[in-house]
């Protein structure tokens, strides 16, 4: 069965916003991580404002994400949210408490402890779980009529646990590079203190999953279409390169180079994803094709989301716009 | 009961949904409020509107972060809880509910943006246009939320074709019968809930010597709107009963707790329905109104629970109380409303301590009614999820086990306890203080983060706090 044009318009949409929301809540999850590390109120406050004006809009995209999936592919909407029912639930756990911890913690003295323990562990719950399902989506979900056909704690194994590590260490080294390129004097050094290690740890983490998809864990990339297509082997050399470059841009102390070299990481492990993953849109037992809604759904939605989605992409990049550079008003 | 994963789901669907509700209900009706206020500014340059509107406008941004926060748990629900729901019929409610999202981020995108910071960027005729662009835009969003759940009370504009549901027609979709009376029943009831809490807040000012000039306002426009609108909401809520009469009978049945077919039929005002024994205790009714009220005169036969398979009945007691509660809140806003413009008229609605206090209560009256019209309406389709197509207990995520949606649902129990406790005290806080100084927009502040409104500069985000 062939995917319709309709259908191949709102994967390649889905998939395009699933990657606009790693990399933008990336950062600023990153930066909740980091948070937790920070050494006193003066410090926290100055990370907080890297990200004030624009972690509230990066969430945006997971909403649109959820919302094009059960539009578009109910199955697939389905099938994920019922494999992932306990690592969905804490996302939303973290993502609320990450936000409103940035609302509430300035309006209270002497719970403000509680707030940053939430805006940290919530970043962290929030990137871990994401990275599970990673794990979990290499390793193969069972679906039956539709339905995801596994346990609820399937996501519970060493390689799940492995990459969900993995994300909360690559959006905590996009976090850095952000704070590095959004900020001046102590905590730029603060952060830039922290790029070699965070690197090494995803190098370390990534490259065990990879090695263990490949040798120990037959189930991930076996079944994947990686050996088939040599040619996507390019994306994971990009990928250490890009890590390379991190690295060569921290000890040069150039701003804007790790943050942007991380995100090349980050484009080229999910491209390294789609590679194993397609035509599977739920690895490896749903396709686009047999996942899609009828074309008269599709085409209904399709009307809102070619008026809706450049305008929310206009008003995001507005948004970066506008708070540019590193002094954007409010900060200092 | 017993905790299987089918009533723990629809346990934790109406818990998050009902605090999701109050938040767009009340944005829906401030939207609208904001907008009004604005505009008598414009026309009569009253620097009391002024007032009024930058006030409401921080409450404003503060109940839209709620319900953007609480709506993203719901974005999920369907998908976590109801995944043959969200299988089979996603080719319909995937669309309408995805609508529902667009325009909400549109909205933030764009006018919102306006409403919240561009007060001195741009011109006060853009800027009142803005305002109305945002009421409508919560209204839309409702547009979209209402169509969803109208298919599901009455589907139409589908066909089904090897079990697959397929839209057919999305126009009868979305201008339904049914969706053109529930939705300004909807609309209508988010005003009059808006209406009760200015109403009150004016009248907790009076009662308290402040904020005089602001408090008349808001304590007369409420009063004088809730007054005008409620008979209109009345109307609708007739208009409602009669599809459902029509379409759903089993529902309307429950609803009155009429257990048996009556010709005529009487009415039970008010009883405890006993489901075992299949009747009313206690109950006060009156004979021949019931064929009255249902059918337009004294004589009609009315069906009973009784003439529907015990598979297919709804339960009572919810519809039941909901409905009599529901009906209760709107008299009470009648009395309270038509009275408070008769003590207007007379020149002595602030000096009416004991009218002032009864006002100040009443305000969670149009909250209580909203949910207990949507436990009616929700309740009483059952056991359908889909009416007619798919039952509830079908529709519930097959790999699901009781434990895992204990395990949810106490999560969410223990998350909502400490956010909206939170969220609801700084609106309370903002409420108590009043319309005191202008509202300032923070530094870092994008319609992205409504909430970081409700506060003043300093300490929103922390800018100021050295």
């Amino acid at each position: 069965m062939e995917a319709t044009n309709l259908a191949v318009f709102w994967a390649s949409v889905i998939a395009a916003s699933i990657l606009i929301y790693v990399i933008l809540d990336g950062f600023d999850l990153g930066v909740g991580i980091l948070f937790g590390f920070a050494r006193d109120e003066t410090n926290r406050l100055q990370i907080l404002n890297t990200i004030a004006p624009f972690w509230d809009g990066n969430e945006t995209w997971l909403v649109i994400v959820g919302a094009s999936l059960f539009a578009a592919f109910p199955v697939v909407y389905t099938v994920f949210l019922g494999a992932f029912y306990i690592p969905v639930l804490l996302m939303l756990f973290g993502l609320i408490f990450r936000g409103i911890a940035f609302e509430f913690r300035q309006r209270t003295e002497h719970m403000r402890w509680l707030w940053n323990w939430g805006f940290f562990i919530g970043s962290t719950v929030a990137a871990f779980v994401q990275g599970a399902a990673i794990g979990a989506m290499m390793r193969g979900i069972p679906v039956t009529n539709g339905h995801f056909a596994g346990h609820t704690f399937d996501w519970v194994r060493p390689f799940p646990i492995l990459t969900g590590v993995g994300l909360v260490l690559g959006y905590a080294l996009l976090g850095a590079g952000w704070i590095v390129y959004k900020s001046e004097g102590a905590l730029r050094d603060w952060a830039y203190a922290r790029i070699p290690w965070l690197v090494a740890g995803v190098f370390v983490v990534v490259g065990l999953a990879f090695t263990a998809a490949v040798t120990l864990d037959a189930g991930a990339v076996a079944q994947s279409n990686l050996q088939a297509r040599g040619w996507g082997l390019a994306f994971p050399t990009m990928g250490v390169v890009a890590l390379i470059g991190v690295i060569v841009g921290t000890r040069a102390r150039r701003d804007a180079v790790p943050f942007y070299l991380t995100t090349v990481f980050f484009v080229a492990s999910y491209l390294t994803l789609g590679v194993m993953f397609w035509p599977y849109i739920v690895p490896y037992s749903v396709t686009v094709a047999n996942a899609a809604s009828p074309d008269a759904s599709l085409g209904f939605f399709f009307v809102g989301g070619i008026i809706v989605l450049p305008m929310i992409l206009i008003y995001t990049m507005g948004v970066y716009r506008v708070f540019r550079g590193k002094r954007h008003r409010g900060y200092s | 009961m017993e905790l299987d994963p089918v009533f723990l789901s629809r346990l934790q669907f109406a818990f998050v949904i009902s605090f999701h509700i109050i938040f767009p209900a009340f944005t829906i009706g401030l939207g609208a409020w904001l907008a009004t206020i604005e505009g008598a500014r414009l026309v009569t340059g009253n620097p009391v509107y002024r007032r009024v509107f930058d006030f409401w406008l921080r409450i404003f941004a503060l109940s839209f972060g709620m319900g953007v926060v609480t709506g993203v748990v719901m974005a999920f629900q369907f998908g976590t809880n109801w995944g043959v729901l969200a299988e089979k019929t996603g080719s319909i409610q995937g669309p309408l509910l995805g609508y529902e999202s667009f325009t909400a981020f549109m909205l933030e995108a764009s006018f919102f943006g306006v409403m919240l910071l561009g007060r001195n960027r741009v011109s006060p005729g853009f800027y009142f246009f803005a305002c109305c662009m945002v009421s409508l835009g919560t209204m839309f969003s409702s547009f979209w939320i209402l169509a969803n759940n109208s298919w599901m009370q009455v589907p139409v504009g589908h066909t089904i074709v090897d079990g697959k549901i397929i839209p057919s027609d999305w126009w009868a979709i979305v201008t339904g019968p049914v969706m053109m009376v529930r939705w300004p029943h909807m609309l209508l009831a988010a005003f009059l809930t808006t209406g009760m809490c200015v109403a009150s807040t004016g009248a907790w000012y009076v009662l308290r010597n402040v904020h005089r000039a602001e408090a008349s306002v808001m304590l007369h426009w409420g009063l004088a709107f809730v007054a005008v609108v409620i008979p209109v909401q009345l109307f609708f809520g007739h208009l409602t009963g009669l599809y459902v009469l029509k379409q759903q009978p089993a529902k309307f049945a429950a609803i009155e707790a009429r257990w048996k077919n009556e010709q005529p039929a009487s009415e039970t005002l008010i009883g405890i329905p006993d489901s075992k024994a299949e009747k009313n205790l206690y109950a006060i009714s009156i004979p021949k109104l019931g064929s009255m009220i249902a059918s337009g005169n004294w004589t009609a036969p009315e069906v009973g629970l009784e003439s529907f398979p015990r598979e297919d009945r709804p339960p009572v007691v919810i519809p039941f109380f909901g409905f009599r509660v529901m009906v209760g809140m709107g008299l009470l806003m009648l009395g309270i409303s038509w009275l408070g413009n008769l003590l207007r008229f007379r020149g002595r609605l602030e000096t009416t301590r004991w009218f002032l206090w009864g006002t100040f209560l009443a305000f969670p009256s149009g909250f209580i009614a909203i949910l207990s019209g949507w436990y009616t309406a929700e309740v009483g389709r059952q056991p359908w999820v889909v009416y007619g197509i798919l039952r509830t207990k079908d529709a519930v995520t097959p790999s699901l086990v009781a434990g895992d949606v204990l395990f949810s649902l106490t999560g969410y129990v223990l998350v909502y306890a400490v956010f909206v406790a939170f969220g609801t005290y700084y609106i309370y806080k903002l409420l108590r203080e009043g319309p005191t100084g202008a509202a300032t927009a923070i530094p870092n502040a994008t319609p992205n983060r409504p909430m970081a409104f409700a506060d003043d500069a300093a300490s929103a985000t922390g800018s100021g706090r050295r």
